[in-house]
């Protein structure tokens, strides 16, 4: 045992301040949600015990519940794609060794820090509203452009948009996987004559399959918690007609407008099954298409 | 099979010259080895072969084919790499067939050559493993396989052996050595090593800071080293070299902590040389003899000895003795050479070669 601590205690040390937070901050909330999720709370009365009332309502009579859910999946299902094609292949580009390529990459970095933030997504309204840039730039070639914003039908592609031009941190990820190949193997591909694409499909998707792996588990997870873009730009309601009525932004309304706090708990706990039954999938399909080179057989 | 022709070939970064200059002649099936410390340009100069590294100045030629602007893949050559450079995620068949599937070939031709190299190899146990369940061994003949099947004209190696231990190299270069024998297709082996040089080599070229020192058989680049270089880059153990001043008009040399000799009539003027003496012909109390030394180190290898003799100017030298002689360390030895196994070096390094009527008259006068 003591030998134990005294191997081990820098590591623990290390890990102290994410104990400490844990621990202190995150923790009680967690357990505090689950409990709250089987009871009425209107965050003035007491708690109430319901049972699994909330999540019976949730899943036979809650119509919106499905609806947030239905926009969810099918933002997750086109922004992972989409913002891992486009971080790989800028991760692509840079690799191929620029000059001042740190000046790129942070330049290219840029939109994802700022991409989180408020004052984004309000841009981002105004560069799709009604007469913004982009119907603008279309107006000059002759394309009359929709309603972005507010037709249900185009709304969710903004999102789309903005979710694929915040590359960075999958791009940097990608880009440090693509450095880690060793350029033996494309010289050698190279020499016995394997076409670019060939090289792409045989060579880069496989030997960066670990790396794509933990990008589209982040990322995903990710997509699922995206909030505050969807919160602005559909004025905090989900409105148009709720095409954007993003799993969180309706978990919010349930928690901060009409303080149902107790059903808003329920909601956040069957997100987290969702996305851990996603990354179970995730995990479990790997081993048919992921390679790890230093796995033991 | 081809033969292959450097004319004037350089390669420069910017201002940086790598590769000075080149001319080369590479037979038809010939095993040629280029030699070198690290950083001579030797690995950069098999690149360009290959078509991995543009050509700057100059032309390769591939039999009557100029390539300089050849892709890498029509110059119908393999390369092998140090690294091995398998695909980590493919079997050894794989590894073997995938640079077949680039030239649409038909199915049963790739199973017949690649079931040929395997057999040639003997890795045919193998062929459902990935590499990282091979021994670097099994991975040197993976790749050596993956550069057979495509039966190509011309054979590159960069280093092959370098990641392997010691014994497993013995044995790999015997292999590639038979190999060799029995395609008989043109290689060009680059290495840092020179008893892998003089092992397998037809020719070896040695360069240094991007230039040819010197083009030769292992024989001729052993017996008749044309530079300094040259002589101290071949061989082991190393040669020694003796720094002397010619006095009496070129007819005697002082080596400090030998003392005086004569010279033989060399076809030069300088009044410094640089006398060089292979430590087998360095000889205890026989030839010659010089002078004395004082035995610092011993180092029984068994079938020899390596001695350390320090002169009385502090130089060491190194001599061989049989393994049976017992030498300690602190003894004074006589030492001495035959002046027919010495190499002249004039003071610019290059090689002086003694009139052919000298030697018969050559008394050697050991003072000390």
């Amino acid at each position: 045992m003591k030998r134990f601590i005294a191997r081990n205690a820098p590591g623990y040390l290390f890990l102290m301040p994410w104990f400490i937070g844990f621990f202190l901050l995150a923790l009680g909330p967690i357990l505090a949600s689950l409990y709250l999720s089987f009871t009425r709370y209107d965050m003035v009365n007491a708690p109430r015990w319901i049972g699994f009332d909330n999540y019976t309502y949730m899943f036979t009579r809650d119509r919106r519940f499905w609806k947030a859910l239905e926009v969810t999946f099918h933002y997750v299902v086109l922004a992972v794609p989409a913002r891992l094609i486009m971080a790989l292949g800028v991760a692509m580009l840079l690799d191929k060794g620029l000059r001042s390529i740190g000046f790129y990459r942070a330049i290219f970095y840029l939109p994802s820090l700022l991409g989180a933030s408020i004052a984004i997504a309000i841009l981002w309204r105004q560069l799709f509203d009604a007469n913004g840039v982009v119907n603008q730039t279309l107006g000059y070639l002759g394309v009359s452009g929709p309603n972005w914003l507010t037709n249900p039908d185009t709304s969710l592609y903004t999102l789309v948009i903005l979710a694929m031009w915040q590359f960075g941190s999958p791009m940097l990820i990608f880009l440090a996987g693509l450095r880690g190949i060793p350029r033996d193997l494309y010289e050698a591909a190279e020499i016995d004559g394997t076409p670019p694409w060939r090289q792409f499909t045989r060579i880069t998707l496989p030997l960066l399959a670990p790396v794509i792996f933990f990008n589209l588990v982040l990322q995903t997870i990710e997509a699922f918690k995206t909030f505050s873009s969807a919160f602005i730009i559909s004025n905090g309601s989900g409105a148009p007609a709720d095409s954007l009525l993003f799993y969180t932004v309706y978990l919010f309304n349930e928690a901060f407008k009409f303080f149902r706090m107790g059903y808003a708990s329920a909601l956040a706990w069957v997100l987290l099954i969702i996305i851990a039954i996603f990354t179970a999938i995730a995990f479990f399909t790997s081993k048919y298409w992921v390679h790890y080179e230093n796995e033991r057989d | 099979m081809a033969g292959l022709t450097l004319r004037n070939v350089g390669k420069s970064y910017g201002a940086l010259q790598i590769i000075k200059g080149l001319n080369l002649d590479i037979h038809d099936g010939e095993f040629l080895v280029l030699v070198g410390p690290s950083g001579c340009g030797k690995s950069t100069l098999l690149r360009m072969i290959a078509g991995l590294e543009d050509i700057t100045d100059g032309t390769v030629a591939i039999g009557a084919q100029v390539v300089n602007d050849l892709p890498a893949s029509k110059r119908e050559l393999s390369m092998v790499f140090q690294s091995y450079a398998l695909y980590p995620h493919m079997t050894v068949r794989k590894n073997l067939a995938f640079g077949l599937q680039n030239f649409r070939m038909p199915r049963a031709e790739v199973e017949r050559r690649v079931a040929d190299a395997a057999r040639i190899l003997q890795i045919e146990p193998l062929m459902d493993r990935k590499p990282r369940q091979l021994s670097g061994g099994q991975k040197q003949r993976v790749a050596i396989g993956r550069a057979i099947v495509r039966e190509p004209k011309l054979f590159l190696f960069d280093e092959p052996l370098s990641n392997l231990d010691a014994e497993l190299r013995v044995q790999m270069r015997a292999e590639l050595a038979s190999l060799y024998a029995r395609l008989g297709t043109t290689m060009i082996y680059v290495t840092h090593d020179q008893v892998e040089a003089m092992t397998m080599a037809s020719r070896i070229v040695v360069l240094r800071s991007g230039k040819i020192e010197q083009v030769g058989t292992p024989q001729e680049l052993y017996t008749r080293p044309q530079n300094l270089f040259v002589a101290g880059f071949i061989g082991s153990p190393k040669i020694n070299k003796l720094e002397a001043k010619v006095t009496a008009g070129g007819r005697t040399a002082n080596v400090e902590g030998l003392g005086d000799f004569s010279l033989p009539q060399l076809p030069t003027t300088d009044s410094a040389l640089t006398l060089c003496v292979r430590p087998g012909s360095l000889r205890i109390g026989a030839g010659d003899v010089v002078g004395e030394g004082v035995i610092r180190l011993v180092e029984y290898l068994g079938n020899e000895t390596l001695l350390h003799i320090a002169l009385s100017s502090g130089q060491i030298l190194l001599a061989t003795a049989g393994g049976q002689a017992a030498y300690r360390a602190g003894q004074t030895v006589p030492i001495g050479f035959d002046m027919a196994d010495l190499h002249y070096f004039d003071a610019s390094g290059e090689r002086v070669e003694p009139q052919a009527s000298a030697f018969a008259q050559q008394g050697v006068s050991g003072t000390h």
